[in-house]
């Protein structure tokens, strides 16, 4: 069995430890990687940079721990940017898993920044049935949420005086991993017409990028690269930056192996008119 | 009977629906909020019905030797988690209920995710072969979306960014918008034929 027959049929295991090993160099050596910020990115970036002291932002945090490595950079981006100007934000969620997420990441920043809950922020809690949600909340946050997380109620808290819907609000802010983003879509954007920005997964961007276009999204931030590109603008680079590291080898590592298994191929099918199996 | 009634129930309620959310006014609102409130109740209503039949399934299958383990971990963690979050003080970060959330669910679920990567290079090694045309446009699409994601010298990342930019906002929104239009079109089609009671087979039979 010559070389390039051996290269189709690898191990798929032999795959897994190059990964695995790949991986493992920016753990042990970090190093930085330059990030150009793409149009969609910075359109978030400014909007919420126009933005003036004390107005609202309304941020749906919508993802499980499973893809909190990839989507909680870009949510602390936006939280310490908003805090830093002095914005105030209404933090709600539409996954089961949610509120675990919005406890840690506000208790973090909210201390960091000197932050009152209640005052500078209201988280709203979860609730199920993202559509009907969205919708009662274009009539009043209050119908699906009389209290916040805490069991305080709304006309209680400072941060609620004068904010009934959507229309107080200057624009949302949806980071997810599932399929919420069409709900904020159809029945968010869609019936009350606030600015919708999204912050997803790199592999739900290609599914989003359509909305853009359309204007029914005023921006994207796409993945970990997304995310370190609104640390960049935000300049504090956190966890977005430092796993810019690990997803370069990792891609890196694909690559060549598409590139190895395309000239295997190649080579095995000159001379047996082609060549199936392998990892 | 049995059949017209559940179809007239339908119907009434997906025209009255329909209505409501083109015209806001106070008794479109009414409606709206109403029947809200019958949604939520009946997911509410349904909870118990689904605690039940995990907690009676996994009660039965520590019965069974070799199952007993893992239907022991499933109900430990059940009720831990639903019994340390009952107090509102237990929501907060620091107390016992979000400690298991922060030190023993967040880094399963990561785990469990982060295989992935290793399953997406094992099948790229197997997928992205130049086999046919349409294959090598597949394979050509696939490199330079992630080549995107590695820094390139002489300004190729600013010239690969803008060919990636194209392709999801070109060729890409394309299919999307189509298949999208399809599925809009199809939801809408199916939706119009169980109001009508044409579509009756959700009723269990045709």
């Amino acid at each position: 069995m010559s070389f390039f027959e051996k290269m189709m049929k690898i191990d798929r295991r032999w795959v897994y430890l190059a990964i695995g090993l790949a991986v493992i160099i920016p753990a042990i050596k970090s190093f930085d990687v330059p990030v150009t910020v793409s149009p969609e990115v910075k359109r978030i970036y400014d909007f919420v940079n126009n933005m003036q002291a004390g107005q609202y932002l309304f941020v749906c945090v919508d993802y499980d721990p499973s893809s909190m490595a990839e989507l909680n950079p870009m949510t602390t981006a936006i939280v310490n940017q908003a805090f830093e100007r002095d914005i105030k934000i209404v933090f709600v969620t539409l996954s089961q898993f949610g509120p675990g997420l919005v406890e840690q990441i506000t208790s973090e920043l909210a201390a960091n920044h000197h932050k009152v809950r209640g005052q500078d922020y209201v988280f709203l809690g979860y609730r199920p049935y993202p559509a009907i949600v969205i919708l009662a909340m274009g009539i009043d946050f209050r119908v699906p949420f009389p209290q916040d997380y805490y069991g305080t109620p709304l006309d209680s808290l400072p941060i609620m005086n004068g904010i009934k819907n959507f229309e107080d609000v200057k624009g949302v802010i949806e980071i997810t991993s599932g399929n919420t983003a069409d709900f904020w879509l159809t029945y968010g954007n869609g019936r009350y017409g606030f600015p919708l920005a999204i912050g997803i997964t790199g592999v739900m961007s290609a599914n989003y990028y359509q909305y853009l276009s359309s204007g029914q999204l005023f921006g994207i931030i796409p993945g970990v690269k997304g995310a370190a590109e609104y640390e960049e603008l935000v300049g504090y680079p956190g966890e977005g930056k430092a796993q810019m590291a690990y997803q370069v080898i990792a891609h890196a590592v694909i690559i060549l192996f598409i590139i190895l298994s395309n000239i295997a191929y190649f080579a095995t099918r000159k001379r047996k008119g082609g060549f199936q199996g392998g990892a | 009977m049995k059949r017209e009634i559940p179809i007239l129930i339908v119907g009434i309620t997906g025209f009255a629906m329909l209505i409501q959310y083109f015209i806001p006014t106070d008794w479109s609102e009414f409606i709206f909020s109403y029947s809200q409130d019958w949604v939520i109740v009946i997911g509410i209503l349904a909870m118990p019905l689904g605690i039940w039949s995990l907690v009676k399934a996994n009660i039965l299958k520590m019965k069974v030797p070799g199952e007993r383990f893992y239907s022991a971990v499933l109900l430990f963690g059940f009720f831990i988690m639903v019994l340390s979050g009952l107090k509102r003080e237990n929501l907060e970060l620091g107390s016992f209920h979000m400690n298991i959330f922060s030190y023993a669910l967040v880094p399963i679920q990561a785990t469990i995710f982060s295989l992935l990567a290793f399953f997406i290079a094992s099948a790229a090694y197997r997928a992205f072969r130049a086999r046919s045309v349409l294959a090598t446009i597949l394979l050509l699409t696939a490199f330079l979306i992630m080549l995107r994601f590695i820094p390139l010298p002489f300004g190729l990342s600013t010239v690969n960014l803008s060919i990636v930019s194209w392709i999801l906002k070109v060729p890409n929104m394309a299919a999307n918008r189509a298949i999208m239009m399809g599925i809009g079109l199809g939801a809408t089609a199916t939706a119009m034929k169980i109001i009508l009671g044409i579509e009756r087979t959700y009723m269990g039979h045709d």
